[in-house]
């Protein structure tokens, strides 16, 4: 594994032109619109790009052909919305082994206006275990992660709300955000109750977006036009899909794997980062991830964001471009935090810039928990 | 009548004996000849050693709400109970955990707790389809 360690990097990323509501722009042109602007963030041209790693509704030849170009590799790996930190990891196999030499890892959605979207049909398992009861969506279902948490180590909806408070100021200093208006923890517990414990500001946005990252060996990078980002480490691995499937509820044996893979390729222990991007689907995400990645004990996650830690000026950085919960969220939200991570590396954030960051860590879950992934990236080999 | 819920469309052949037994008031469970243990959903593989050899036993029908939640709003368009209700993680005393509601019980989450004794019920939907419920079980157990 540990050949593997910087031999790729990160050398473009971007999202689509504009991230929000966009009833008048198809998921097909805000997923194109993301890779031509990660492209030219990279200094490449698209004819460049001969690896495509796609997830969800498009499948890599879709996206080969709409660009016009004749990929020699794809990879349509597709575990829920981590699948694009997944797929940093096979792009790193795929680069490093010569079987690219461009590759683009890249997301589209039309997750809030459903533009040229393929309504998603029920498969047999949710229609005839979960949905006759009510479920239906996420937050019916990481409820269940959240209730059993507080039993099992009685964390407090308090504490919940202030991972969405913490968030938030981190969107304040980032104009492509989509609520960047200051929250309080009343705020959050007042917000409209969806479904017990989540309140209306526990849960992430509902954009349509886009989102590229292009990653080639560590030897072409140099010729590229922004400063090359590593990928020291990648990890994944998945455990269920149905959440009665969960060994534990509260801890999530996929990201403590795909974390332990990523750490040991990287040779990194928790104490070298800088900088934490986790997947925020809900508040009570980043801090059972904490959790199982081994950051702290079960039930010290949110102590993270305690006392101004993970927030702007804190001591350890959490959710910098202002997460799922306030920046955007199209659905599939994992390759947002690959961007923003590698954005931090190159020092190129402005307000919301983490002085001297050097290792960040990106995680994501796909489902419930259900499927992980884990980067390791950094601005220096 | 109208149907207040989603009901399962397909009913996939391997659940056949789950579903047959809800229609006569059975929680039918499938279990490994091999290693003996329960499991649920039903499949033609048992999760827990991976032989294929699978018969089906009626479960107590009684176990703990391992975790919950309060519906305040439809999550499914097909889905028309009235809100709030209770979503239901039930672990069985068999050992499988299956989703379904928990009635009988104010939908307050400071009346409900995880662990607390539930027992199955089961409500007819339709001349196919009956679904199991649960309820809080009397007593200590």
């Amino acid at each position: 594994m540990k050949e593997l360690r910087n031999s790729v990097c990160i050398v473009g990323v971007d999202e689509s032109d504009e991230l929000g509501t966009l009833p008048h722009k198809s998921m097909l042109t805000l997923h194109l619109e993301a890779v031509r602007n990660a492209v030219r963030d990279a200094g490449l041209k698209i004819s460049d790009v001969d690896g495509i790693f796609t997830a969800g509704q498009h499948s890599p030849a879709t996206i080969g052909e709409a660009l016009g170009i004749t990929p020699r590799y794809v990879d349509g790996t597709t575990v829920g919305g981590c699948s694009f930190i997944i797929m940093v990891g096979h792009a790193l196999v795929a680069l490093h082994h010569g079987l690219c030499d461009v590759a683009v890892v890249c997301h589209g959605e039309s997750g809030r206006s459903g533009v040229g979207v393929t309504p998603r049909r029920d498969t047999a398992l949710p229609g005839q275990y979960e949905a006759p009861f009510g479920f239906g969506g996420a937050s019916t279902l990481f409820g269940m992660i959240t209730t059993r948490h507080m039993h099992e180590h009685g964390t407090t909806l308090e504490q919940w709300a202030q991972v969405a408070v913490s968030t938030r100021q981190w969107a304040a200093l980032n104009p492509k955000a989509k609520n960047r208006e200051p929250i309080t923890i009343a705020d959050v517990l007042n917000s409209r109750p969806v479904c017990y414990p989540f309140n209306l500001l526990n849960i992430c946005l509902v954009t349509d977006a886009g989102g590229a990252v292009v990653l080639t060996r560590a030897d072409r990078a140099k010729d590229c036009a922004k400063k090359p980002v590593y990928v020291r480490g990648a990890g994944e691995a998945t455990e269920h899909v149905m959440l009665t499937q969960m060994k534990s509820l509260t801890f999530s044996e996929a990201t403590r794997m795909s974390g332990a893979k990523a750490f040991t390729m990287a040779g990194v222990t928790h104490k070298d980062f800088n900088h934490l991007m986790f997947y925020d689907a809900f508040t009570s995400g980043p801090p059972i991830m904490l959790e199982s990645l081994g950051f702290c004990k079960p039930g010290e996650g949110v102590h993270f964001f305690d006392d101004g830690k993970s927030t702007p000026g804190g001591s350890l950085p959490i959710n910098t471009n202002g997460g799922g919960l306030s920046y955007t969220h199209s659905g599939m939200y994992g390759i947002f935090p690959i961007i923003e991570a590698a954005r931090q590396l190159r020092g190129e954030c402005g307000p919301r810039q983490v002085p001297n960051c050097k290792v960040s860590l990106v995680n994501g879950m796909g489902g419930m928990l259900s499927a992980a992934g884990t980067l390791v990236l950094s601005s220096e080999k | 009548m109208e149907l207040e819920r989603p009901l399962p469309q397909p009913i996939t052949p391997e659940a056949k004996p789950y579903w047959e037994g809800l229609r006569e008031q059975k929680l039918m469970l499938p279990r490994c000849r091999a290693c003996r243990r329960a499991f649920f959903y039903p499949r033609v593989i048992c999760p827990h050693c991976h032989a294929a050899d699978i018969e089906w036993f009626q479960s107590s029908g009684r176990g703990r709400l391992y975790s919950f939640e309060i519906g305040y709003q439809s999550f499914n368009k097909a889905f028309k109970v009235k809100p709030p209700f209770v979503l239901a993680m039930v672990e069985l005393d068999e050992g499988p955990r299956m989703m379904s509601n928990l009635i009988g019980i104010e939908p307050d989450p400071k009346k409900i707790r995880c662990d607390m004794p539930v027992e199955v019920v089961f409500e007819k939907q339709t001349d196919e389809i009956t679904l199991p419920f649960f309820r809080p079980a009397g007593g200590t157990r």
